[in-house]
This record gives structure tokens, sequence and C-alpha cells, in this order.
């Protein structure tokens, strides 16, 4: 039966989290240098464009259509057989196309994430094929094993209630990859370069804590309890990531940052995602004000060490988040809030860390591996990273022929 | 007195302001500019309207220097701004006439450093 009120909600869903690839597109874009603005817009514009055109060619079917292997396969090639009547295995009160269109948005946003990672140095070209394989060859697997129907994790109980482990853990690692394989920015060791537009990266972090609402709550895929609960703990933890992030910088660093405070509230968004359907308020505090410890470290104090170029922090932030949130989830379950989830740690059933501890590894092991296979093809065929001219001159001008801004008219 | 003048890569400013403070050069005045030489400019590309020739980001220096300081400046700049390729930019040497410390009003070669 279509229930008006969770069709309405799931399609306004849907739109929220379109909206949050073109808000990671100034997140990011702001971060970068002006020269390379244009190329992460771009870059994240098209993901919106090729990945839609993609979900529902086949993306969908490899992803949902039911079965045990690998993936689903391709019986809903072209969605055929997903109708307008519901589909009960995943929703049974909304359209089986309002399900698969809210599915897409997660299906674009996850890839465009990964290059914050490579950002100012990767060929359009070899942008666009890489992209196109890894949501093909990773995303459509894990996201398969984990909410697919027949899927292998899902099987096993792992709760993951916004995309916590597909979604952020498999993109962020994938980032980690193509950022040690890619190698460093030119000329960045004796000075990384300021964000161009600090405003540019606070607008993109409005737009994604907002679109969020849709992601996390729009996951409960009904008008109900379980969806306000989501809401509520979704902004919770992304206020409480906030302070606690930039409470982190006044100790550390002498003066709180508005970019602290952004990349903070992000880092609660992300970590809340597996959870917002399982928690209740005052853990999704304790997670909120837990990952800003942890993604700071990542960002501020292990990157420097280990020298990688994870230009915009793609891995220490959406990997390092996620997976303290997966984990998180496997504490602080807990089925008074969500009767058809499971109890965490903390209440009595240590089972379920376990069973979320599995999920990280596996997709941390798979989504690497796979990554850097696909990478490696790419650069193989065509070359993935721009020539040092091109590097200096910006990625705006060398791929695109286009500025940013004119200086003189 | 000189005033040097040297139009640089953006991204090789970071470089040359090395190499200056290495030559105990430290006041540089540094302006965003437009231009090319040798270079002849990018292509850009605006809805199939073509637009060729338009000018490239530059960095440019000015810096007020004493006799003995011209040559260490222009090797400072030469080290840093060097790639060997088309675009390297130029410098320039001027003859400067006066300068004037406007905190203390001295004037000439002490006003300088």
């Amino acid at each position: 039966m279509i229930n008006a009120g969770d069709t309405a909600w799931v399609l306004m869903s849907s739109a929220l989290v379109m909206l949050m690839t073109p808000g990671l597109a100034f997140f990011y874009g702001g971060m970068v240098r002006k020269k390379n603005v244009l190329s992460i817009l771009m870059q994240c514009f098209i993901v919106l464009c090729l990945l839609s055109v993609q979900w529902v060619l086949y993306g969908y079917s490899i992803s949902f259509a039911p079965g045990e292997g690998f993936w689903g396969g391709f019986k809903w090639f072209g969605l055929n057989g997903v109708g307008l009547e519901p589909y009960a295995d995943y929703a049974a009160t909304i359209p089986h196309q309002a399900f698969m269109i809210f599915q897409a948005m997660f299906a674009i946003i996850t890839p465009a994430l990964i290059l914050g990672a490579f950002a100012e140095r990767m060929k359009f070209s070899a942008f666009l094929i890489f992209i196109l394989l890894w949501a093909t060859f990773v995303y459509g697997p894990v996201c398969h094993w984990v909410w697919g129907v027949g899927g292998w994790l899902r099987k096993l109980g792992a709760l993951d209630f916004a995309g916590g482990t597909v979604v952020h853990i498999n993109a962020g690692i994938a980032a980690l990859v193509t950022a040690l394989i890619i190698g460093k920015r030119k000329n960045i060791e004796k000075n990384i370069p300021a964000p161009h537009n600090m405003p540019f990266v606070v607008l993109g972090t409005a737009l994604l804590w907002f679109g969020w609402f849709g992601f996390n709550a729009g996951s409960a895929l009904a008008a109900n309890g379980l969806a306000t609960n989501a809401f509520v703990v979704t902004n919770t933890a992304a206020a409480a990531a906030g302070l606690s992030w930039a409470c982190i910088e006044w100790l550390r660093n002498g003066k709180p940052t508005i970019f602290g405070a952004a990349s903070g509230a992000v880092a609660g968004l992300v970590a809340i995602t597996p959870a917002a359907g399982f928690v209740s308020v005052i853990p999704a505090i304790i997670i909120g004000i837990l990952v800003s410890v942890f993604c700071f470290t990542a960002v501020s104090i292990i990157k420097p060490k280990m020298g990688y170029d994870d230009a915009l922090d793609a891995f220490g932030v959406h990997c390092v988040g996620g997976i303290w949130g997966a984990l998180a989830t496997g504490l602080f379950a807990s089925k008074a809030v969500n009767s058809s989830g499971a109890d965490g740690l903390l209440f009595g059933n240590p089972k379920q860390f376990i069973v979320q501890l599995t999920a990280v590894c596996v997709t941390l092991v798979y989504s690497f591996v796979v990554t850097m296979i696909i990478y490696k093809v790419v650069d193989l065929i065509i070359g993935v990273r721009v020539s040092e001219k091109e590097e200096s001159m910006g990625l705006d001008l060398t791929q695109h022929h286009e500025r940013a801004c004119t200086v003189l008219e | 007195m000189k005033l040097i003048i040297a139009i640089i890569q953006p991204d090789k400013l970071e470089e040359v302001k090395e190499e200056l403070y290495r030559a105990e050069v430290n006041l540089i005045t540094v302006n965003e500019v437009l231009g090319h030489g040798r270079q002849k400019g990018v292509t850009e590309i605006y809805r199939g309207a073509k637009e060729s020739g338009n000018l490239l980001r530059k960095i440019r220096l000015e810096i007020a220097v004493n006799e003995n300081f011209v040559e260490p400046t222009i090797k400072a700049i030469v080290k840093g701004a060097k790639t060997g390729e088309t675009g390297d930019g130029k410098i320039f040497v001027l003859d400067l006439k006066e300068c004037i410390r406007i905190r203390t009003e001295e004037r000439g070669g002490v006003a300088i450093g």
C-alpha cells in the first residue's frame, strides 16, 4: 500500500540528498587554490550527470536486484521491473522508483567524496573513467552486500542506517589509496596552500548539513518516528562535533577557526550516519564530540607525519569518521530506539560490535584493493596525472579552458 | 639605490621568498598581475566562443635595495624562479632616486633596510 506521507517524504529527501553534491562542490571548491576551483565544481557536477544515467541503466540493478552473489546482476537493467508499485523488501509504503531515486543520490555523492584526495592534479578524462569504474566495481558490490536483498553483510546483521560503511568508509579508504598512488601536489612541502575562498567552504558545509537531513532521516523510508529520531540525532551530532573541533583548536592552536567548526560539523554528520536510526540523543552527543577528536588527530597530526597528500581530507574526515560511526553503532545501538535494529555492546550485546567491526574491515580491504586496481588500469590506458606545466597553470584553464573569475574585463 | 621589479610564475613565489630571506632581503612588495611574453597566453572557451591569447596569471615583485644588495637579490630571484621553461619571467633593474621611511622620515639608503 502506497502511503502519501511516506512517498512525499522520500521524494523530498531525494531532492535534499541531490543538493549535497553541489554542496560538496562548494565545500571542496573553497578549499583549493583559485586556479582549480572550477575543476572541483565540474568534477562534482559531472558525477551528478554521469551517475544519474549510470544508475537507471544498470547501477541500481547491480546494487539492489536480489541476489546472493557478488552483486545483484542485470535483472533490473534500464529499470526493467522497477515500477511504481512498492517493493516490500526495501520499502513497503512507497513506489519502488521512489526508493530507486533516493538511492541514486547516494550512489552519486559517494564517488564524489573521493575527489577531495586527488584534487588539483587529475586529468578530467581519467577522472571520468575512474569514477565510472569505481561506481560499478566498488560502490555497486559493497552497496549490494550491505543493503541489497541477499547481501551477505546484511544477512550477517551489520547495522548501517544511512551509509557509514557503504558511503563514508568506502569512499574514504578509496581516497587514501588514490592520494598515495597519485602522489603529492607540486611545491607544497614548504607551503600548504591556503583555501582560496573560506565562505564557499562554509556555504558548502551548510548545504551538506541541510541535505544530510534527507540522507539520514530519509533513510527511514517513511514519514514516522524513526525519521524524527534520525533527524534529531543528526542535528545533535553535527552540532556537538562542530563545537568539539572548535574547542580542540582553541586549546591546541590558541584560536578557534570557522574552517575547524565546519570540518567538525561534517565529521559529526559522517559519524552519525550509520547510527542515526539506532541511537538516542545522548549517544549522539558522545559520537559527535569524539569524532572531532579522531578526525582532528587524523588530519592535523597523522597526515603531516605520514606525508601523504590527501588534499582536502577525504580520508581523514570520511573514512576515520565513518569507522568511528560504524563502531559507535555497535556500542550505542538500542532496540528501544528501533525495534527492528539490534542492541549494541553497551546494551548487553557484544556480538553486534564484532559484526560492525567485520563490516568495517571487509569494506576497508575490498575498497582499498579494487580502487588500487582501477587506478592502475586507468593510469595504464590514458595516464591519470596532469603534466607539471598543467598543474602549475591550474586545472581550470588546462582541463576546461575557462577561469572562475576575470581580473581584467 | 635600485628598484628591482620581477615577474615570476605564481607557484614560484614561495621559493623566491625563501631565497630572498636567505639573501637577507626582507623588504618586498607582491602584486598579482596578468601578462604574457613568449608564452603567448592561453585559449579560453565560453559556450563555444573562443578567446585566444588570453593573459596568464603572474606575480610581480618590487624590491628596493642598496647597491651591494643588487646582485644577491637578482641571484636569489633566479634561483627561486628558474625552471628553464618559457614563462619563467623577467627581472628589471631601475635606478631609484629617493626612498623615505614614513615613520622616521629618514631618507636614502638608510631608509631601505
